[in-house]
């Protein structure tokens, strides 16, 4: 046990009671690791230059197997889809190394690949394999969300896109730091792809930075407590989360529930895109929750396609959505099983555009709700705004000390979430997949040529119910500069977010844009590139509200009233 | 009667300290005159059922003068609204400062005043939209009710871009006609708050006087009221000092702007700040008022002050008009009181850790000045941005509950059974219809089956508590499921909350480039001098201090208080295109406009303290780090960008070990505190007798503690009568009225000459 230091649930599961851990340690080497992870997330908010790391949050650190890659720790700052999809990054580069000629001390990986790691182009992975006193014991890793990694579309969301090169840049797994040598060529390239090198040499060092915070802080708890005891303490703890995922499957009722919805397009063809599952619950031999997603569409020509390792990603964010109380490790993966054909919109592999994965595994999450709200009503919760409508507005400036110099605002907007059983759903909240905070209006108008006419939320988005849906949003934003081009990438313009247990639909998402006092519609709805617009033109956003919960005709008059009064409705 | 009092010719010599809390109102006496001072605990039942703090402070004051000795020699006359009590009288009294949990509780409860909100054509809903966020990561179930109705929330054609430029002037036809509409509709404050006002405050100045005259003309009987209910700005005018509190205080033109609270970018963080301010300016208005008027009444002549979330005092006008800034009062008060004992005791580095019912609030102090935050929550969504005592808050108290999980994991908090029904030995738990009594043990439950808390004297006027009930619990909730007995699980109780609350310290220190070793741990409040030792091992502090008197910390930190004000400007600018004279005329300005308001509020000072900080970052980056400048550089005629330069760097290098190259700095906020230091009193006051030897006076009867899987018997003291200089090896005990220290073995603790108990580590070996 002692000879061997590493982190992994195959060798240590050998070695299961060759060392007393009880369960006062347990709890407190759980805080102690969690925490490490915390401090990374932490660290990396506070270093990183661009606002979708520093504001938004899109980014996450762990503690990860340095055989497989499962996730043994996770922060909780992070974004949660990576908390399922750094595993497979964490794998990839594993993978990587093993070819030329494995880890050593003081190396830090870094590289993009969707296929390989999950999402997209615009999230770097870094993975830094730790040691402990000569040995390998895990892998940390850091992923962050930069702001452009060139392509076609400054900030990368390419609504036309048909292969990967035209979304950016593509790194595949590489050293670096070598042994702890740093490698300036491998950031001159990442720098050269970029239209915001220094915003890449920013965020590149921050995460570089979590990463070394993680190192000396995990050494300091493996000083204090030991190898054996702490690596006994994350596979104890991944048996845990697996016990209590098992536990609330049994307490399912047996049998299995459907849930069909729709992407409107994928940005290049204009035809709807079946996303659907059903989800089946067994309880022999073994407890299983398995999310069959065979009837959903093949691959298509646009963005919006994923890598199954998103996909998966994606199904564990819904299900730790549903079920909060279970921790956040590997453990919960366990008892669930995936059907995932080969050929399939959510299967996809390079050279496939996968820029616009957010819209689809937002689609993902809708339907395990929709399904879970059929099983456990108890559980149920109506479907959120489902879309991150990403929008950039990009020019040149005409005026100032910047004279000459380009500019990209780039932002997420958010909408309502689902009546629940509690209440009503919030207004205005950050997408299931992110806890990303939108940045204040004044940071915008002042850090670009743009002012917004309105920041409101609403009336009548939300979904009607017994708990009425969450408010979307109106975003009016007016071009001050000469001229500029924008580029939107949404969803649930033509299919909307619905209701659970007889809760209505909410408002479908709106895109318009105002030329010459004249406002227009895009052909793809809610996906558009390079729309030109001059001084004075708009661009209008209206957000999905979230699903209702219940029938209406239970809604409390009161309730009923307030909504009237307060112009919710 | 008043004016009989007012020919008393006394010299008035008191300073009183008052923390109200849930169950006890401290009260902390300074004779300056005697040299004395005087400690108690009142019960803050009195007013309760009216729901009036006020009754019990003015009760607290009364036992307060009762309690101080009248025959000194240089008492003043006696002379009290009640002249068959002994004691002093009010008018011997020179100075009360309060901290105060008023406006925090007020928020929490909702209880706070029907408000209404003036702004920008399309930004209504700032306000309820915060910054796109949920309260949990996991789980989509938040729900958020802002403090001001969305019907109550008024638009207006203005508009002021980000430089500043005015786009459109306010129509202050819509703002008179929106004020009057929502005064009709019940509105009992008003708040007006534009987009980029930061930037430029004009619209917002004017909106503001159109709608103060709306405001008034609805209720033509106020106009003579007097007081000017405006913010900072119009704080300063010199007819203030001469202006009768009562009338401000009366004053029910409860109408602000946002910059006058706040002129910082960031339309959410400053309309929620306002919105709030305006929402507590009745309420905190009102009960400061019942103060004020009460003490009157009583005879006193002296000053009343209020502490505020940065650890400085405020006058009684300065709190009707910015109540905000009393969200933490109480607990500042306390760290600040902490600062102050740890540098007179030669440690200026140390983490205070204030463990209460229901949350163990952690501070970090370096060089002998708590750590400030520029925000904090009061609950989702309900933000107040203002400079602030740094408190780390987790929920890890007395009365945390314990559980296990299905899968066999134990827990401890964040649930609580607060302090009703309270632990399990309280005994209180059974005449609770419903819920309680499936509750599970507290840590106080804990710490009762282990011996280290006297069954047979509890803390304040709790009858004998209920072992036998607290050892069955445990066992049941504990002990059974993870099949160990009762003992151990107490103990496994105490090691997964010790765990919790050492991760709290690890946060404001290893999180924020501290290392906690090079800190002393002082703990204060009712519970945490229990766990001194097991904090000192789980964070490998090797120095521990308890202050004499842990309980009434709080109330010491009203009496050592400095005044202090805050002023903030957004620059938003790259650090080349900064002019140097603006920033110096900006210091200045604030400079003199904060020695103004100490200079009218009749306060003795001692002296004065400049502080100057900017919020810089590098030009891309999002968060800003706080850069100290050097105060009397900052108002010479050398500060230029040069000099910034130098101190972002070095900033930056403490923060994250590295500078960047060739990358643009960018200077967003310029911040100037103005500190008037109050007179500090000498701590030996609190001394115990001189160093003699121990007698057996000074030791009760032992005490078993079950401490690391064996039952021990440790002798206990009552630490009030232990000389200076007196010295022990744990296991010990110590008790005294307000809480008891637990020394573990491999600790010494040691009496210095302030009466605070050092602990050192001694047969502990780290790691």
């Amino acid at each position: 046990m002692n000879s061997k230091p590493v982190a992994s649930a195959e060798l240590a599961q050998n070695t299961l009671n060759s060392v007393a851990l009880d369960p006062v340690t347990l709890a407190v080497l759980k805080g102690r690791l969690e925490q490490i992870a915390d401090e990374m997330d932490a660290t990396l908010f506070r270093g990183a230059f661009n606002p979708i790391i520093a504001e938004a949050h899109d980014a996450s650190h762990g503690i990860y197997d340095s055989l497989n890659g499962d996730t043994l720790i996770q922060g909780k700052a992070g974004l949660p889809v990576f908390v399922g999809a750094m595993a497979f990054a964490v794998k990839a580069a594993i993978s990587k190394a093993a070819l030329r000629g494995g880890f050593k001390d003081g190396d830090v990986w870094i590289f993009n690949d969707p296929y390989q790691g999950g999402t997209h182009l615009n999230d770097f992975k870094l993975v830094r394999p730790f040691y402990y006193r000569g040995e390998l014991f895990c892998c940390l890793a850091s992923v962050g969300h930069w702001h452009d990694v060139g392509g076609a579309v400054p900030g990368n969301y390419n609504p036309s896109a048909t292969e990967c090169w035209q979304e950016g840049m593509l790194i595949p797994p590489v050293r670096l730091y070598d042994g702890g040598d740093f490698r300036p060529d491998i950031l001159d390239i990442l720098q050269a792809n970029s239209r915001l090198p220094l915003s890449v040499y920013g965020d590149m060092n921050a995460q570089v930075a979590a990463l070394a915070l993680g190192c000396e802080r995990l050494t300091q708890v493996l000083d204090q407590y030991g190898v054996a005891l702490v690596q006994q303490a994350l596979l104890e703890l991944r048996r845990r989360a697996a016990l209590l995922m098992r536990q609330q499957i049994l307490a399912l009722p047996e049998g299995s529930w459907s849930c069909d919805d729709f992407l409107d397009n994928d940005g290049v063809v204009d035809e709807p895109l079946r996303i659907a599952v059903d989800l089946k619950i067994s309880h022999r031999p073994e407890p299983t929750l398995t999310l069959d997603f065979s009837r959903s569409a093949l691959s298509c020509a646009g963005p919006v396609n994923i890598a199954r390792s998103t996909a998966i990603a994606a199904c564990y964010v819904a299900i730790k959505h549903l079920f909060p109380e279970v921790p956040a490790n590997a453990g919960v993966m366990d008892p669930l099983r995936f059907v995932i054909l080969e050929g399939s919109m959510i299967s996809a592999e390079a050279p496939k555009p996968v820029g616009g994965y957010t819209e689809t595994i937002l689609r993902m999450i809708d339907v395990v709700f929709g399904a879970m709200a059929k099983i456990a009503p108890e559980r149920a919760t109506a479907m959120a705004y489902g879309t991150i409508n990403a929008l950039s507005i990009t020019g040149t400036r005409n005026t100032g000390a910047a004279k000459g110099k380009p500019w990209v605002m780039f932002s997420f907007f958010g909408g309502g979430h689902g009546g629940h059983p509690e209440g009503d759903g919030l207004n205005h909240g950050n997408a299931p997949i992110s806890m990303a905070t939108i940045p204040p209006l004044e940071i915008l108008e002042a850090a670009y040529p743009v002012r917004f006419t309105e920041w409101s939320l609403r009336s009548g988005s939300g979904g009607a119910g017994k708990h009425r849906g969450g408010l979307g949003a109106i975003y009016e934003i007016e071009l001050l500069e000469k001229q500029a081009q924008a580029y939107v990438f949404g969803e649930r313009a033509r299919f909307a977010p619905q209701g659970v247990l007889g809760g209505g639909a909410a408002k479908m998402n709106a895109f318009s844009y105002r030329q010459d006092m004249a406002w227009h519609q895009l052909p793809m709805a809610s996906k558009g590139e390079g729309i030109a617009l001059k001084q004075g033109d708009r661009i209008r956003l209206e957000t999905p509200g979230g699903g209702g919960y219940g029938d209406v005709a239970e809604r409390p008059e009161a309730l009923l009233v307030k909504d009237r009064s307060q112009g919710y409705v | 009667m008043f004016e009989s009092r007012t020919e008393v010719r006394v010299d008035p010599s008191l300073v009183i300290g008052v923390d109200v809390g849930g169950t006890f109102t401290d009260v902390f006496v300074l004779d300056e005159a005697l040299g004395t001072i005087q400690v108690l605990k009142v019960p803050s039942t009195t007013g309760r059922a009216s729901g009036d703090q006020s009754q019990g402070f003015l009760a607290g004051i009364r036992e307060a003068l009762k309690a101080v000795n009248p025959l000194g020699p240089s008492s003043a006359a006696q002379v009290g609204a009640d002249s068959s009590a002994p004691g002093l009288s009010h008018a011997a009294i020179a100075t009360i400062v309060h901290g105060t949990t008023a406006g925090t509780n007020a928020l929490l409860e909702r209880k706070i005043a029907r408000t209404g909100l003036i702004t920008t054509r399309g930004f209504r809903d700032v306000l309820e939209m915060r910054r796109r966020d949920r309260p949990n990561t996991w789980g989509l179930w938040g729900q958020f009710e802002p403090i001001i109705e969305r019907r109550l929330r008024a638009e207006v054609d203005e508009r002021v871009l980000a430089d500043g430029t005015v786009l459109e002037a306010v129509n202050l036809d819509q703002v008179k006609n929106e004020t009057k509409r929502l005064k009709a509709l019940g509105c009992e404050a008003l708040v007006i708050a534009f987009i980029n006002a930061y930037a430029n405050p004009i619209n917002e100045q004017q909106a503001l006087a159109a709608a103060l005259e709306a405001w008034r003309g609805e209720r033509p009987s106020d106009l003579g009221s007097g007081g000017s209910n405006l913010g900072e700005p119009y704080l300063s005018q010199p007819n203030l000092r001469d202006l009768n509190l009562r009338k401000a205080t009366a004053n029910t033109d409860y109408v602000s702007a946002a910059h006058q609270i706040l002129p910082e970018i960031r339309e959410f963080e400053r309309t929620s700040t306002a919105a709030l301010n305006a929402a507590l300016q009745p309420v905190v208005g009102k009960y400061v008022q019942r103060l004020d008027e009460g003490l009157k009444q009583a005879g006193f002549l002296g000053q009343l002050l209020i502490v505020q979330s940065n650890g400085g005092v405020m006058d009684v006008a300065t709190t009707c008009q910015a109540p905000v800034k009393t969200a933490l009062s109480g607990p500042a008060a306390g760290v600040m009181a902490c600062a102050f004992l740890a540098r007179e005791s030669g440690y200026p580095n140390v983490i205070t850790g204030d463990m209460g019912g229901t949350s163990f609030d952690v501070s970090l102090i370096a060089n002998g000045q708590p750590a400030l935050a520029s925000q904090t929550s009061i609950e989702f969504g309900m933000v107040i941005r203002s400079p602030m005592i740094e408190i780390t808050t987790i929920g890890a108290g007395g009365g945390s509950v314990a559980s296990v999980d299905t899968s066999g994991l134990l827990q401890v908090g964040p649930q609580s059974a607060g302090s009703y029904p309270g632990p399990v030995c309280y005994g209180l738990r059974d005449q609770e219809v419903g819920g309680s009594a499936m509750l599970g043990p507290c840590v106080t439950d804990a710490n009762v089956v282990l011996g280290r808390i006297n069954a047979q004297k509890p803390m304040g006027k709790l009858p004998a508590l209920d072992v036998a009930a607290a050892r069955r619990t445990i066992g049941r909730h504990v002990g059974d499921p993870l099949g160990l007995n009762i003992e151990a699980a107490a103990e496994a109780i105490l090691a997964v909350a010790n765990a919790k609350m050492a991760g709290a310290i690890r946060l404001v220190s290893i999180e924020r480039g501290h290392d906690p070793k090079q800190f002393a741990y002082m703990p204060f409040g009712g519970g945490g001098a229990l766990h001194v030792c097991a904090m000192m091992k789980e964070v490998g502090v090797t120095q521990g201090i308890v202050p004499r008197y842990p309980g009434v910390t709080s109330a010491l930190g009203c009496v050592i208080a400095d005044m202090r004000r805050d002023y903030v400007r957004t620059l938003n600018q790259a650090l080349g295109l900064v002019v140097p004279e603006s920033l110096r005329e900006s210091i200045h300005g604030f400079v003199a406009r904060g020695r103004q308001v100490l200079g009218d509020s009749r306060v003795k000072f001692s002296g004065e303290q400049i502080g100057v900080e900017l919020d810089m970052l590098y030009q891309g980056q999002s968060h800003t780090i706080s850069v100290p400048v050097d105060a009397e550089d900052a108002m010479s005629a050398n500060f230029g960008v040069a000099m910034i330069e130098t101190a972002f760097m070095r900033a930056y290098r403490a923060s994250f070990g590295q500078t960047l190259e060739a990358v643009p700095m960018r200077l967003m906020n310029l911040r100037v505190a103005v500190t008037g230091v109050r007179p500090k009193f000498d701590l030996s006051l609190m001394s115990p007798k001189p160093s003699g030897p121990v007698t057996p006076d000074n030791a009760l009867p032992m005490r078993s503690v079950f401490h690391a899987g064996h039952w021990l018997e440790a002798p206990v003291f009552a630490r009030m009568d232990l000389p200076v200089g007196f010295r022990v090896s744990g296991p010990a005990l110590f008790e005294q009225a307000d809480t008891t220290v637990w020394l573990e073995p491999g600790f010494e603790a040691q009496v210095d000459r302030l009466g605070n108990l050092l602990i050192q580590a001694r047969g502990y070996t780290y790691g």
